[in-house]
């Protein structure tokens, strides 16, 4: 996914400007940044929750060529956990999975076989099967975060945008959270994700640095220069350690 | 795919339908009429069984109304009469009323009526989603709502003023009746019925993928607020039609879609059905009452269903099911 001169609009305001980055197939991208610095708003961008300028554009096709649903079939996108209204949300976890097939579902159509099949997929993956006749609004915030990501894996589309997906998810989770990533790339799948937990950042094949609504730095997450333009995106107020192959963020 | 034996559950409340309009029809000023003589036969098939029948029909029109404001809005105290749309229903009935000596019953006569309630209905609701500054507050949109139909209400009044000879029929609306539905006026409700239920089953999936929030349902494709303005569009042709012929008959709207909620095991499409089942037993169930609380005295079924959906609703704040986002 390839975007030029990318400009992110929150009513009048500018919070993104003229960023041109490509985010490379097949592999993990991370965006991180301090609060605030429009991190959210690229994801945003990027699905056109937000208006934008500029060009998007995936394997050469200009994304705005693109139907809403080929576009829905595309790119899938989690929200922040508090953003998703489940608080007067109705749903079953069931039928909150199978949301994320309306982008391959006609206007006159139940869900299919083949609908019914994959929801049983991702339940199964993300351990909620035994969740899945309870409401949302039942559930505990781990669980709810770990439904809202079987929801995105539900579209099956190629390119998973996750904005800060680790939230309310325990250790174990997140852990198992890791292992669905690594799941998701062997399968081809294109994954960017807005996180706060660096050293989960650090994982990620590539890293997409913003600060105040511009482009700070973009690299390999095991680059060296990319380390040092981490350290100086937060002021020097957090260093960087290996332990065995995985790097640590830890305060200064 | 989870079972909650829906089929089972449709069926009891089908059941309980039709035993309620066989009541009605066989339910008089002096009590149950199980003889049917020849003068009795046309109060029963001319007079009672339109009357049970269009007060069904009514009811189910309110319940799918409160049913799709509820999940439109993710407001669980949205109802066509909280939301200003039954006010404006109302004075669009009155400003036909007063343009036209409306006094027959054809069918002409009915879809002006209709149209007037439709526009007005159409007119309540977006005024006070206005005045709310959008839906996302569930607390101002309430307030709106009853602005609006504060509002409407003193337009009324004001009709009323310049047309005194309209004060019983204006009177009769705004205390809901269904003493007067005749065959035309359950046959159009009918028809409204059965389109707003398609339309609104067709459309399902948005309001399934609006409980995760506006943004997620727009990135599943969905084009949002198109779909939105239909929806309000079927919730004030909805609602429009039902004041059309029973005046305004408060909290069935709100009550219905909350009774069936446990049963109807989270699924939108089950939960708009099953919503508009109930708001056709509630009112029917209510203007038995009303006709025969005080029998051989009839009460307007609105005071009934007044008194019932207020302390139902009580019911929920005290439960603290109904929470409020300011």
């Amino acid at each position: 996914m390839k975007l030029q001169d990318l400009s992110v609009y929150r009513g009048p305001c500018e919070v993104l400007s003229n960023l041109s980055i490509e985010i490379p197939k097949g592999k993990w991208t991370s965006i991180i940044g301090p609060n605030g610095a429009g991190k959210s708003s690229l994801l945003q961008g990027l699905t056109n929750i937000l208006p934008s300028k500029g060009q998007i554009s995936i394997e050469g096709v200009d994304i705005q060529t693109l139907s809403s649903k080929q576009r829905a079939r595309s790119i899938a996108w989690l929200a922040q956990n508090n953003d998703a209204a489940e608080e007067f949300s109705e749903l079953t976890v069931y039928d909150t999975v199978m949301l994320g097939r309306i982008p391959h579902q006609s206007w006159l159509h139940l869900p299919s076989h083949h609908d019914h099949h994959v929801v049983q997929q991702v339940l199964l993956k993300t351990h909620t099967q035994s969740i899945a006749t309870r409401f949302l609004h039942e559930l505990s915030g781990g669980e709810k975060q770990r439904v809202l990501l079987a929801r995105l894996l539900a579209v099956e589309a190629d390119i998973l945008l996750m904005d800060e997906p680790l939230t309310n998810l325990d250790p174990p989770h997140q852990a198992d959270w890791l292992i669905w990533q690594r799941e998701l790339l062997s399968q081809g799948k294109t994954l960017v994700t807005v996180l706060h937990e660096i050293q989960y950042a650090l994982r990620a094949d590539h890293l997409v640095m913003i600060k105040e609504g511009m482009l700070h730095f973009e690299g390999a997450s095991n680059d060296p220069k990319t380390h040092q333009a981490l350290i100086a995106l937060f002021e020097g107020r957090i260093r960087l350690e290996k332990l065995g192959n995985e790097w640590l963020s830890l305060p200064a | 795919m989870p079972s909650n034996q829906l089929p089972l559950k449709l069926l009891i409340l089908l059941g309980l339908s039709t035993a309620l309009i066989a009541l009605g029809s066989i339910l008089g000023s002096t009590g149950v009429d199980w003889h049917f003589a020849d003068a009795n036969r046309i109060i029963l098939f001319e007079i009672r069984l339109p009357r049970s029948i269009g007060a069904y029909l009514a009811g189910a029109l309110l319940g799918l109304a409160g049913a799709i404001a509820q999940s439109l809005f993710r407001n669980p105290l949205a109802d066509p009469y909280l939301l200003g749309s039954a006010s404006g229903a109302l004075l669009g009935v009155g400003i036909i009323l007063c343009l036209s000596s409306v006094g027959d019953s054809s069918i002409i006569s009915l879809i002006g009526i209709n149209g007037g309630a439709f526009a007005g209905a159409l007119l309540g609701v977006l005024a006070a989603l206005l005045l709310a500054g959008g839906y996302k507050s569930s607390l101002r949109l309430l307030l709106s709502g009853v602005v609006i139909g504060v509002i409407f209400g003193a337009a009324n009044s004001l009709l009323t003023f310049v047309r005194p000879d309209l004060y019983q029929s204006l009177q009769s609306f705004m205390l809901g009746n269904t003493a007067l539905i005749t065959w035309n006026a359950a046959l159009i409700m009918g028809m409204a019925l059965s389109f707003c239920v398609v339309l609104t089953l067709l459309l399902s999936p948005v309001l399934s993928a609006l409980s995760l929030g506006e943004n997620t349902a727009r990135t599943l494709g969905l084009p949002l607020d198109q779909l939105r303005l239909l929806l309000i569009g079927i919730l004030a042709l909805a609602t429009g039609f039902a004041v059309a012929q029973t005046g305004l008959i408060a909290f069935v709207g709100l009550a219905a879609p909350h009774l069936v909620r446990h049963i109807s095991g989270g699924r939108q499409r089950a939960q708009l059905i099953l919503s508009t089942i109930s708001g056709g037993i509630l009112l029917l169930g209510s203007d038995l009452l009303a006709r025969s609380i005080f029998a051989p005295l009839e009460i307007p079924v609105g005071i009934i269903t007044a008194v019932l959906g207020g302390s139902y609703l009580l019911y929920l704040l005290r439960r603290g099911q109904i929470g409020m986002k300011k």
